[in-house]
């Protein structure tokens, strides 16, 4: 099957690609950018006149909520909804139920995923079992099944000791591992950044210093181990500060920060809005500044989705007690090109954010449109404005704290290995 | 700005946090009470401006006195009252916040009378009914207790009608208090120029400072020459989080007494929410003393009850 996706403004970060050119897919892989290469006959034609040709979005952080929680989300629903929102690989943190801890969970995931051939996804393999922070689990066992890193998801390891030994054993065989700092004692039973809404609104606040004296450790810890550590989903200034020091003096370490945080603040809670209520909180602006300048500056490598489906009743509830999370897969690339535009940052350079830095963090081929790999290519058309609502959205989850709100840009299609898997019919391309 | 506790004419809707509501909405309500503390001091305690109406008290979180009070003023009112201890029933059989509430919408109450331990509980099932229902927030959480803030200004402006020339301190639990929220709310819109908290750095939530309150961790410095003291109740589980080492500790260093009263203006006046702590936080002596005004809070209470009842269920005459 050969497809030729024709006058779309191409971008990749990685080649420096952006400018108007055709496109070849060929045995759902690249087969050449600009001319055609020869004896190439286009069995179909996409055109993509207006529209942006992009490598498929990497998300560092996508839940699917299979096994265990089919009633928020299930695996089909939600590649479906990282269909339509240009996500075409993805890895998804060990959070199940039952937790990715054993071989033959993960080895049921990636096959149940590969059979819908939609987005490649790449699980994140529990730490320690039952993410119960005390035995480790058989890392080598786990990757062998698949697993490209390994994650406590938003449990931590309060145990120093296991903790360490931990990123000694991840050093061992060079695995990644994808943490994110929170003490869980300063955290306890809060629900939103310890500071003035939280305050005035009478909800329990999760300090900056939960975030900070957490990261302190596991920077300290990858140290003197060496591990290859990648801190998920950092939410305040002084994370920030704390890992552009760290790299400046020379330790090699990524880190990333969802889609929410890059836009929301604690003012945004507003009369207990449950759809913001975010695991970690929503700051200040002090904290979302100096995580857009930690992107722009490079000491955040990439942004990541955070994707958390939840269900109606998940969320209809008290704020503290609604069930934390966003829906992010399909508002991804839009939000990222919006702050692009706010940073003043080209389109180009922000794209990858959501594609080769990740894909670089999470050591998979994908990312790119390099000629000869794997054809996972995002049309979109960056100027259709739409507005957020439970209608627009593919996924399972209605939760985004964007709701009613509009937005500009939209996926226009989305092919993984060269196939088209989704088109939004509204966007037609005349072929 | 947008508030959902007023609706498109600006009129209160609900009654949920004092924050937020215009010093004019503020001043009917205690107006609107002044009328009803007579009513409530005739030989037939009754008005019939909620006659055929339906006060109906759900308490997610159970408090005899509160909800006592709330019946009291919707029965003087001539409303049929309905009293729910949800906290003890549905709940506990895992019925959903919304299935208990779609019930008694279902069963054509008019009025919700709401506490919740959980902040933003009394919003939310504002945004559940129906247009033609209200709901008074009777205590969310560390939130509000409106009425509470308000039936405290009412005593303020009883005694110290010179709201605008006033230091009034908040003493104790802060961190907890929903009470200390709605008073400083109700106190700076009505003016009052100066308002203290008095507390351990442990009792007190970050950034106090930015609801419009100088903060004391002395208590003899932070009641000098002030004209009300407003004590908070000091729940007995704070001992367990490591926020107090215990109770005598806190009555030495925090408690009310003859003594410390004596740094406050020699007419201040004492409050205190209720139920009190005697020799926790406020010393017998003072309790009951001249300067109390405590029971008198409990008078007023009603009335305020009242007012705000009838404000929202469309009458305001008494």
């Amino acid at each position: 099957m050969n497809i030729l996706i024709k006058n779309g403004h191409v971008m990749d970060a990685g080649q420096q690609l952006d400018q108007v050119k055709d496109l070849y897919i060929s045995q759902g892989k690249i087969a050449a950018i600009g001319d055609a290469p020869a004896g190439f006959t286009a069995d179909h034609v996409l055109d993509a006149s207006g529209k942006w040709v992009l490598p498929g979005l990497v998300d560092l952080c996508a839940r699917l909520r299979e096994p265990g929680s089919e009633y928020k989300a299930t695996l089909l629903s939600e590649l479906r909804a990282a269909m339509a929102g240009g996500v075409t690989s993805l890895a998804c943190p060990p959070d199940t139920d039952p937790v990715l801890d054993e071989p033959g969970l993960v080895e049921m995931l990636k096959h149940r995923a590969k059979s819908h051939a939609l987005a490649h996804v790449y699980p994140l393999g529990a730490v320690t079992r039952q993410l119960q922070g005390q035995l480790l689990t058989e890392m080598f066992a786990l990757t062998s099944a698949g697993c490209v890193g390994f994650s406590q998801a938003d449990a931590a390891i309060v145990d120093t000791q296991v903790l360490w030994r931990a990123f000694e054993y991840a050093a061992t065989f060079g695995y990644t591992l994808f943490m994110r700092a929170e003490d869980p004692y300063l955290a306890r039973n809060g629900v939103a950044h310890d500071g003035e809404v939280a305050s005035r609104l009478g909800l329990k606040g999760i300090p900056v210093a939960a975030e900070t004296i957490a990261l302190q450790t596991m920077l300290h810890i990858a140290q003197a181990t060496g591990v290859s550590l990648h801190i998920a989903r950092v939410s305040t200034a002084e994370s920030v500060a704390l890992i552009r020091q760290a790299k400046q003096s020379g330790m090699t370490l990524t880190a990333d920060v969802s889609i929410q945080h890059l836009h929301l603040t604690e003012m945004d809670i507003g009369f207990f809005d449950s759809l913001t209520r975010l695991t970690p909180p929503v700051r200040t602006q002090r904290d979302r500044d100096a995580l857009r300048a930690g992107l722009l500056d490079g000491t955040l490598d990439a942004i990541c989705s955070d994707h958390t489906p939840v269900d109606e009743d998940g969320k209809a509830l008290p704020f503290a007690e609604a069930h934390p999370g966003a829906s992010a897969l399909e508002l991804l690339l839009p939000l990222t090109l919006k702050w692009a535009a706010q940073a003043r940052l080209s389109p180009a350079q922000a794209l990858g954010k959501i594609t080769q830095a990740p894909a670089n963090i999470l050591g998979v081929p994908a990312g790119n449109l390099q000629v000869g790999s794997s054809a996972d290519v995002v049309i979109y058309d960056p100027q259709v404005e739409w507005r957020v609502d439970s209608q627009a959205l593919v996924s399972q989850g209605k939760n985004t704290p964007f709701m009613h709100q509009p937005v500009t840009g939209k996926v226009a299609a989305t092919l993984t290995n060269g196939v088209l898997v989704f088109q939004q019919e509204m966007l037609h391309l005349n072929n | 700005m947008y508030n959902p506790q007023l609706n498109a004419q600006g009129q209160l809707q609900h009654l949920l946090s004092i924050e937020g509501l215009p010093r004019r909405i503020l001043t009917d309500i205690l107006d609107t009470a002044e009328n009803f503390v007579s009513v409530t001091e005739r030989e037939v305690k009754k008005v019939p401006l909620l006659r055929g109406k339906t006060v109906c008290n759900i308490f997610f979180e159970n408090s005899t006195r509160t909800r006592t009070t709330f019946e009291i003023a919707a029965k003087r009112l001539s409303a049929d009252v309905l009293n729910l201890n949800v906290g003890t029933s549905s709940q506990s059989k895992g019925e959903t916040i919304l299935d208990t509430v779609n019930n008694l919408i279902a069963m054509h109450a008019d009025m919700f009378v709401v506490r919740h331990q959980q902040s933003g509980a009394a919003h939310f099932i504002a945004q559940h009914v129906p247009p033609h229902i209200s709901v008074i927030n009777a205590g969310d959480g560390r939130h509000a207790h409106p009425t509470q803030g308000l039936l405290d200004v009412f005593t303020i402006r009883k005694y110290k009608p010179e709201m605008h020339n006033l230091r009034v301190a908040i003493v104790g639990d802060v961190l907890h208090s929903r009470v200390a929220r709605s008073e400083i709310h109700a106190l700076t819109t009505l003016g009052v120029p100066e308002i203290r908290v008095i507390a351990p750095r442990t009792l007190l939530p970050s950034g106090v400072e930015k609801l419009g309150v100088q903060v004391f961790h002395n208590m003899d410095e932070g009641l000098k020459d002030v004209d009300v003291i407003m004590m908070l109740r000091l729940q007995n589980e704070r001992m367990s989080g490591a926020l107090l080492p215990s109770t005598q500790e806190f009555f030495q260093t925090f408690g009310l007494t003859p003594e410390r009263l004596a740094s406050a203006k020699p007419d201040a006046i004492v409050m205190h929410p209720g139920p009190m702590n005697r020799g926790v936080e406020i010393d017998s002596a003072v309790a009951d003393g001249k300067q109390s005004v405590i029971l008198p809070q409990v008078t007023y209470g009603i009335a305020v009850r009242m007012a705000v009842m009838a404000i929202l269920g469309g009458g305001n005459a008494a």
